[in-house]
């Protein structure tokens, strides 16, 4: 059975947040982005960071290792929808693209789940840098 | 690399498990016990559509 979902944060005086004064709220967000795990290495939070790092980074590998498809221009809606997944990879994405790595054309059946780990792991790098977020603004507990 | 399809589930599972594991719940504890619970889940169901497939497709 799983687990309940995270507690709703107080509101009023209670849900004084101190995480949320002062400094760049938004660095973790946009560090988290760039690089995977980075928000939360930047709250110090290093085991969290290092695991989300390994895992965003390792399917990200792995896509590439499948010979998957990094998609650079959009077609249609998939390949928008595609794109926008590809992109949440950061700095992967375009030091890949740089590179000249991933497939132009899948042609495998392997290079077809490549190029979906890739654009899932840039879509669960989107959800670790608002895990960072809220982490720093408070919504979430440290 | 060319992994097995069953290969590829469990690599999927497992990165997707540890990362929803960490973001959704907030004590170390609860992450362990999600992170677990998403990956049965994923694999579980991964076996079940097969199954459901295989006797769809006879």
């Amino acid at each position: 059975m799983a687990t309940p979902p995270n507690r709703i944060a107080p509101t009023g005086r209670a849900a004084a947040r101190p995480h949320a004064q002062g400094g760049l709220v938004y660095l973790p967000l946009i560090a988290g982005w760039l690089v995977p795990g980075a928000g939360h290495f930047l709250l110090r939070k290093w085991g969290r960071g290092a695991l989300l790092a390994a895992s965003i980074m390792g399917m990200f590998v792995l896509g590439l290792a499948m010979q998957g498809k990094l998609y650079s221009n959009a077609h249609d809606i998939l390949d928008v929808l595609g794109l926008v997944g590809d992109l949440g990879n950061g700095l992967l994405y375009f030091l890949s693209r740089a590179l000249n790595l991933g497939a132009d054309q899948v042609q495998v059946t392997t290079a077809d789940y490549g190029t979906r780990f890739i654009v899932v792991a840039g879509l669960l790098n989107v959800i670790a840098a608002v895990d960072a977020h809220n982490l720093r603004t408070g919504r979430k507990p440290l | 690399m060319q992994p097995s399809h069953f290969s590829a589930v469990l690599l999927f599972a497992a990165c997707v498990s540890v990362v929803f594991g960490i973001t959704m719940r907030d004590t170390p504890r609860r992450m362990l016990r999600y992170g677990i619970y998403c990956f049965a889940m994923f694999v579980g169901a991964a076996i079940v559509l097969s199954w459901v497939m295989f006797l769809i497709a006879r």
